[in-house]
């Protein structure tokens, strides 16, 4: 398969995911809203929301205050910010158009119509409507990856398409953990108003059904964090994504990637035999802070040894594009 | 000076033609508002699939369709074997001529076209002299527009060498056809056209370099934001061969390879879809970051085919589409099956005299115009524009040509107001390789406005399915 093509799936997925993702974590302080908390609190959770996106230099270029409504404006439709949900939607559907002659009619058509219902979205819309976009990212997203499952090959393609996704959804999950970790509002003594937080979080990931039935317990935010983190059996959990990337890597292993292989099996042992106590001995949020970092080291390894396209006009490689864009969203 | 346009459907006294019968009693059946439904459901369909053409931007604006007509354009059988026949002899010509070109250009010697016609045309490109090329084949994929008179007899408009495009909307075209009214292939025996990347494919790998029993094919595009770039991500899915850029490619020891993900790989045949000028940097314009450095020593080389050959241009120039009737005899020793336009040369001072004297009725095109651009059309001129026209013709008269304008023949076309009749003209696609194919029909395009003729895309042109009866 050619690089560029890998590279164009890649990120097709990464974009595909990462809209998902900021999705149910916008949803998560939509519902987190309708708790009984200080507006200070509420502010307090965006603030960390912006925080571990990243986002936060940027939102304050952009914005004067900070307001539930503005920040949620600029993660969801704001067409100027690289990271919103609409940009996001925006290069999936310019990455799948790149390669629409590898992935199949069904996907091409899936993703170019949600980049065409998305025009319908935009921050002057009425409240009510601001949840319907939220289920309707989310739609479009489950209805992206059933069409991608239902009718790919299983081939290369479909492993760098996974390679993206899963890469993606490992650093996002740890995002939405590290949010509601430095969070100053959801912690301290309030038990009762900090179980009911982390509930917000299960729900907007869809988990909470799974907490109770692998769990059976009461809500606790370390409970949580380990279920997240350490389930082999949890398609959002951490674990699981790293079972998926070093499956998927090795299934187009070539000359070069061996280190890449290494590091990656070496970072998936550590949640296959290690303690989940152990591993988070110096504090949740530092140790979610070094994964993410061992994470970009292995996507920037993923690049050079697969995708590089090291075209002689970098300036116009699509890949260079691409790096520009997540290194800002995500550094 | 301008007969009364030939429609296709319907003769002079408004009876349809035979071979349009059949077909006429089924469209005075449909109630306007299920031909209005059904066009907003081609539009719909189109727009989702993505088939769009022109400049790419931020703006869904800037993506656009191409209008897409519900009424067909048909074609009875011997009509077309006639027409086809033509334009084989014409592309067999043709080739004939680019390869004389690049090497004894026994066509110059013997003084049938002008010597310095051909050696000092920006599309002659000196480094092709003396390079055979696989099988002698130089125009792999043309196509020939042709137009009907006021008599209805096909002429030919105009040839495309060099990277002709629109055979994707034939294609889709015919497939919104069928899935918009079934009923109508039930009851017409029309040729079918799917088969066209088949062919494309065979031809392709029956070019490569002597002694590749597997050839790697691949399609060459500037990329995403090239206006046509629907039609190389369709057709390289077609053909389930690779779409390339030049970032893609790269040349080493006269070889040319692609970056995958396993490393390089040889490619063996190249189906380019940019111009010459962007091919090859370090051979032609260095300032082209979407050609391949040294993919010119590698053709030289023998080590790859490039389909359309290098230098093609030399034969689709407008100031050499007079001569082509000529090449046919030449060549062939055969008189031509159809006829060109009747064309002013304004280099020649007999024919300038002439085209000055008639500007009103005339059209000029500009000798290396495209895109319906760069052309006077006399009758829908105002004076001023005619002697804008004039004072260019003036001042370089090599520069342009001059034709009388065709009343092109119209086809019924679903308007806003309804079926009305509307230019038409027909791109049809001549493929060369071991033997040379025509796909029946082509691409119909339409001057949707109102007594218009120009029917480019990029000028508000639509496009019909085009149907070829069977005999």
């Amino acid at each position: 398969m050619l690089s560029r093509t890998a590279d164009h799936l890649y990120w097709m997925s990464r974009y595909i995911e990462r809209a998902e993702n900021m999705a149910r974590m916008i949803d998560a302080h939509h519902r987190l809203s309708l708790l009984p908390r200080a507006p200070e609190a509420v502010l307090q959770g965006w603030q960390a929301t912006l925080v571990s996106l990243g986002m936060d230099n940027e939102y304050r270029e952009r914005n004067e205050t900070l307001t539930p409504t503005a920040a949620f404006d600029f993660l969801a439709f704001d067409r100027e910010h690289a990271g919103s949900i609409l940009r996001c939607l925006r290069a999936a559907r310019e990455n799948a158009r790149a390669v629409r002659g590898t992935i199949t009619s069904d996907m091409w058509e899936t993703l170019n119509t949600t980049y065409l219902e998305s025009h319908a979205f935009n921050s002057s819309m009425p409240e009510s409507g601001r949840g319907d976009f939220i289920e309707w990212v989310k739609y479009r997203t489950h209805l992206t990856r059933g069409v991608t499952s239902g009718t790919m090959l299983r081939d290369e393609s479909l492993y760098f398409t996974h390679i993206g996704t899963f890469i993606e959804r490992a650093d996002n999950t740890t995002r939405l953990l590290e949010a509601r970790w430095r969070d100053p509002g959801g912690r301290g003594e309030r038990l009762m108003a900090e179980a009911s937080e982390w509930a917000v979080l299960l729900r907007s990931m869809s988990a909470f059904e799974i907490y109770r039935r692998v769990c059976r317990d009461s809500v606790n935010p370390i409970r949580v964090t380990e279920m997240l983190l350490m389930r082999d059996d949890l398609p959002q959990g951490v674990h699981r994504c790293l079972d998926e990337l070093q499956a998927n890597l090795t299934a187009v292993a070539n000359d070069q990637s061996a280190e890449t292989l290494r590091r990656v099996g070496e970072l998936h042992a550590q949640f296959h035999y290690g303690r989940f106590e152990e591993l988070c001995a110096g504090g949740i949020p530092s140790f979610l802070d070094r994964f993410q970092e061992k994470l970009r080291d292995v996507g920037a390894r993923i690049s050079n040894d697969f995708l590089a396209s090291g075209s002689p006009d970098e300036s116009w490689s699509p890949s260079m594009t691409q790096t520009q864009v997540s290194s800002k969203a995500m550094s | 000076m301008r007969g009364r346009p030939y429609d296709e459907m319907f003769d002079a006294e408004g009876t349809p033609r035979a071979h349009c019968r059949h077909y006429c009693d089924w469209l005075t059946e449909q109630p306007s508002e299920r031909l209005v439904q059904k066009r907003a459901e081609a539009d719909a369909l189109f727009h989702r699939l993505g088939i769009t053409f022109a400049v790419y931007g931020e703006n869904a604006g800037t993506e656009r369709l191409i209008p897409f007509d519900v009424v067909p354009r048909i074609l009875p059988a011997h009509e077309w074997a006639r027409l086809e026949a033509g334009i084989k002899q014409r592309v067999r010509a043709l080739n004939a001529f680019v390869a004389d070109i690049y090497h004894d250009q026994e066509i110059l010697k013997a003084g049938v076209v002008p010597a310095e016609q051909i050696l000092g045309n920006a599309q002659y490109r000196p480094e092709m002299q003396g390079i055979d090329v696989p099988n002698g084949i130089y125009a792999h994929i043309s196509g020939i527009d042709v137009v009907r008179d006021d008599e209805g007899n096909f002429c030919v408009l105009e040839d495309n060498l060099r990277v002709p495009s629109g055979v994707s909307y034939m294609l889709e075209d015919r497939k919104m056809m069928m899935r918009l009214f079934p009923e109508l292939f039930a009851r017409h025996a029309v040729e079918p056209v799917e088969h066209y990347p088949d062919v494309l494919l065979e031809n392709l790998k029956s070019v490569a370099p002597e002694g590749v029993t597997d050839p790697t094919v691949v399609l060459l595009t500037p990329g995403a934001y090239n206006s046509a770039y629907f039609e190389h991500a369709f057709l390289a899915q077609q053909m389930g061969i690779e779409l390339v850029e030049g970032q893609d490619l790269f040349v080493r020891d006269d070889i040319l390879y692609m970056r995958t993900t396993r490393g390089p790989k040889r490619i063996d045949v190249v189906y380019r879809r940019l111009d010459d000028d962007f091919l090859d940097p370090e051979a032609f314009r260095a300032d082209s970051t979407i050609g391949v450095p040294g993919l010119l020593r590698a053709y030289r080389a023998g080590h790859v085919t490039i389909a359309n050959a290098i230098g093609t241009g030399v034969a689709d120039d407008k100031s050499i589409y007079p001569y082509v009737p000529e090449m046919v005899r030449f060549y062939l020793s055969e008189e031509p099956l159809v006829a060109n336009v009747r064309t002013w040369v304004l280099r020649r001072p007999e024919d300038r005299a002439y085209a000055l004297a008639n500007l009103p009725d005339l059209v000029v095109k500009e000798v290396h115009g495209a895109g319906g651009y760069g052309m006077l059309i006399g009758p829908a001129s105002t004076r001023a524009q005619i002697e804008d026209f004039r004072a260019r013709i003036e001042a370089h008269p090599e520069r342009y040509i001059a034709q009388p304008t065709l009343a092109l023949s119209t086809s019924p076309t679903f308007v806003e107001s309804g079926l009305a009749p509307r230019h038409i003209d027909l791109r049809p696609f001549v493929l060369s390789g071991r033997e040379i194919t025509v796909v029946p029909g082509g691409l119909t395009r339409v001057a949707l406005r109102e007594g218009s003729l120009v029917v480019n895309s990029s000028q508000g042109g639509g496009t019909k399915d085009t149907w070829v009866l069977g005999a």
